[in-house]
């Protein structure tokens, strides 16, 4: 097991690295967000969980700036990432990666080429050291021999642990993890999760996570935030979230997943 | 027929072909300039473009030539040789169609994609250039087949100017033999084949570039029916 | 650029007579490409291929040739074969024939879109096969068919103009009638391309509105 993004990331410091102040997100009439204030320190692994609807994957597409919130400051490392001009939107955008519950590969690219592109085009990276280091990653992922495969030829597990590696060839500082195991056969689950626990053991990468797999968030995440109607109403150690919760709606939640 | 009216007929078909690649050039220019421009973020890019298809979609392409023709060269002063006066009319007229589908495909390509690019850090253009084109150009054949033989069929309009495409030459022909049927079913015979050819060029090259994107060939029904309205002849489906 | 209102009003008059040419042409145009285009359309249902496969090649030998030859072929044609008609009835049908090849595939969409759970339906009811097609189908799928066939009625009327070519007045034809008597080309042709637009652009906005309404 490699370590391929251990230069890239900065100590764990147990700095404040992302920071949510008061932001409110509406869809229509529908507040998603309501005022939510939150922080994740560098280099933790928090998991975000609550029924469906609570708003845990808009936090991450704000962070990731596919949507925008109507109210409130984000921050990432000490920059701010809305509101922004665009200019810095872009730049601060670079720290952050994602992996999405359906993968978004490029059917067009090669597997390959959907890991290089990016590091070639927006980080200005050469070709071949590009290309080294996406075999290095697809080797992490236990994938080396699909270098030249299309996307569609993969199984759904091997789809997203190409995502994976695509979105760690940014070499970002925060990784969002948007439920990346909920469009995959049940057979299919475990790979990518091993492939996760690596990271998590290996890097210093922060990861924030949303997902179903409860057993999986008790594994990896330093810190679980349970989430309903828009904030945040328990937060703490996965042991303590899990085996003794003190809000209703938590415990509630809880017996019903698990 | 003699050879000389042979050799008539010879001339008029490359003169149509000629027409047929360069306002085929020049609309799909258009076609992917407007199109493109139809998805900008700037409301301002996408109204002019919108308003670019409007009013070329709006007017008939024998107007649009009639214009280049007689009101360019006295309004502007810009007297264009008949080629290229054809070339214009075409090229902008059935561009606006093609600026249709280029803008029905770029939508079509799943929004994840764009989401997957925003992810990487890709800038807008990067996002156009490396994910939506190379999906959405395949998407792009069939509507562009069906529109091809519309302009095929449109470049025959350029003979009511004089021009000695095709069309034209059917009428000398005529003239020359005052005999109809034979030289009209010739003439309509070899326009069929020309288009003949185009579809099955465009049906390969369809599957060619699908094949790069790991995707059938082949439309459901209910997409037939959801074709965008096209040339001025219509277009609608997919030929049988 | 000169740009004269007078000439405009001069041609005004020939102006909507060419105008109610042209809707005439396309009125029964339309009507007859929509008979047409659904007769062929049930044809090329029928179970033997000796009437699928010609009707097949004859329509798409149709669709893909140039409007305007087949408008000379029938002018210049028809009369060698004893057939004297207007070249306006001669221009109407040759421009129904051709749409018609169009509505053909339209209407053929608009019935393979009916679910297959209809005709299954149908044969359970133990319905004759006409009375399948006039009482089930064909209501089903002439819904789903409006507003492509507004739409090829738009295109359509944008083709109206090349009945000019054999001497029918339609709109293009009473401007360049006029623009040849007053050596005036900027005025009429403009006002003949302003005209388009407003038919055609309305008529589009109610098709898409129509095709949200019927389709989805």
């Amino acid at each position: 097991m490699k370590e391929p993004d251990a230069d890239a990331n900065p100590p764990v410091d147990g700095g404040e690295l992302i920071r949510f102040d008061n932001v409110t997100k509406r869809f229509g009439s529908n507040t998603v967000l309501d005022r939510l204030d939150f922080s994740v320190n560098s280099g933790k692994h928090v998991t975000l969980i609550g029924p469906s609807g609570s708003g845990k994957t808009t936090i991450l597409r704000l962070l990731m700036t596919l949507t925008k919130p109507e109210e409130g400051t984000i921050t990432v490392a000490g920059e701010q990432l809305f509101p922004a001009p665009e200019k810095q939107i872009r730049e601060v955008r670079k720290k952050i990666g994602m992996v999405f519950q359906q993968f978004n590969l490029f059917p067009n690219m090669s597997v390959l080429r959907n890991i290089t592109e990016a590091p070639v085009t927006v980080l200005g990276m050469s070709k071949d050291e590009a290309a080294e280091r996406a075999r290095d990653l697809l080797e992490m992922v236990g994938l080396a021999d699909k270098c030249d495969a299309r996307p569609m030829q993969l199984s759904g597990g091997q789809q997203q642990r190409v995502a994976i590696a695509r979105a760690l060839a940014m070499r970002p500082q925060v990784l969002l993890l948007d439920e990346v195991t909920s469009a995959l056969d049940p057979e299919l689950v475990a790979g990518v999760l091993d492939v996760l626990r690596d990271i998590a053991r290996t890097t210093d990468i922060t990861m924030l996570c949303v997902t179903h797999e409860m057993n999986f968030a008790r594994d990896i995440s330093d810190q679980v935030l349970m989430f309903d109607s828009g904030r945040v109403i328990e937060s703490g150690s996965p042991e303590k979230i899990f085996s003794e919760p003190e809000n209703d709606r938590t415990r509630e939640f809880l017996s019903a997943v698990l | 027929m003699t050879s000389g009216l042979w050799e008539l007929v010879l001339h008029g078909i490359w003169v149509t072909i000629q027409l047929l690649v360069l306002s085929g050039l020049l609309a799909t220019a258009v076609a992917f300039g407007v199109g493109i421009a139809r998805t900008h973020r700037l409301w301002i890019v996408r109204f002019l473009a919108g308003l670019y298809t409007e009013i070329f979609r709006g007017t008939s392409a024998l107007i649009m030539i009639f214009w280049v023709f007689f009101v360019l060269p006295i309004a502007f002063g810009w007297q264009l040789v008949p080629l290229w006066a054809g070339t214009l009319a075409l090229g902008l007229t059935y561009g606006a169609y093609g600026a249709e589908i280029v803008r029905g495909a770029l939508n079509s390509v799943d929004p994840a994609q764009r989401e997957g690019g925003i992810a990487l850090s890709f800038t807008p253009w990067q996002r156009m250039r490396l994910v939506l084109l190379p999906q959405a150009v395949p998407e792009m054949i069939p509507p562009f087949s069906n529109l091809l033989v519309e302009l095929l069929k449109g470049t025959a309009l350029v003979s009511i100017m004089g021009m000695g495409d095709l069309a034209f030459s059917a009428n000398l022909v005529r003239l020359a033999l005052q005999q109809s049927a034979e030289i009209y079913t010739y003439v309509l015979l070899i326009y069929f084949v020309i288009a003949f050819v185009l579809t099955r060029g465009m049906r390969a090259l369809e599957r060619r570039l699908k094949a790069g994107i790991g995707k059938q060939v082949g439309r459901t029904p209910d997409e037939r029916l959801h074709a965008p309205e096209t040339a001025g002849v219509g277009a609608g489906g997919a030929s049988s | 650029m000169t740009w004269d209102w007078g000439v405009v009003a001069d041609f005004m008059p020939k102006f909507w007579d060419g105008l109610l040419v042209t809707l005439e042409i396309l009125a029964l145009g339309s009507l007859i490409s929509f008979v047409l285009g659904l007769v062929w359309a049930l044809l090329m249902r029928t179970p033997t291929r000796f009437v699928r496969w010609p009707v097949g090649v004859i329509t798409e030998f149709i669709r893909n040739t140039p409007l305007l030859v087949q408008l000379f072929f029938f002018f210049y044609v028809l009369p060698e074969w004893g057939l004297t008609w207007s070249a306006l009835t001669t221009g109407i049908c040759a421009i129904g024939l051709h749409y018609s090849t169009y509505t053909m595939q339209v209407y053929r969409a608009g019935i393979e879109a009916v679910p297959v759970g209809q005709w299954e339906a149908a044969t359970a009811l133990n319905l004759p096969v006409r009375h399948t097609w006039t009482a089930v189908i064909l209501p089903q799928a002439i819904r789903r068919v409006v507003p492509a066939l507004g739409n090829y009625v738009i295109s359509m009327l944008k083709d109206t103009p090349i009945l000019m070519t054999i001497t029918v007045l339609e709109m293009l034809g009473q401007a360049r009638l006029f623009s040849q008597q007053n050596f005036q080309f900027t005025e009429p042709l403009t006002v003949i391309g302003v005209a388009f637009i407003v038919i055609a652009y309305p008529a589009s906005l109610l098709v898409r509105a129509l095709e949200r309404r019927l389709v989805r």
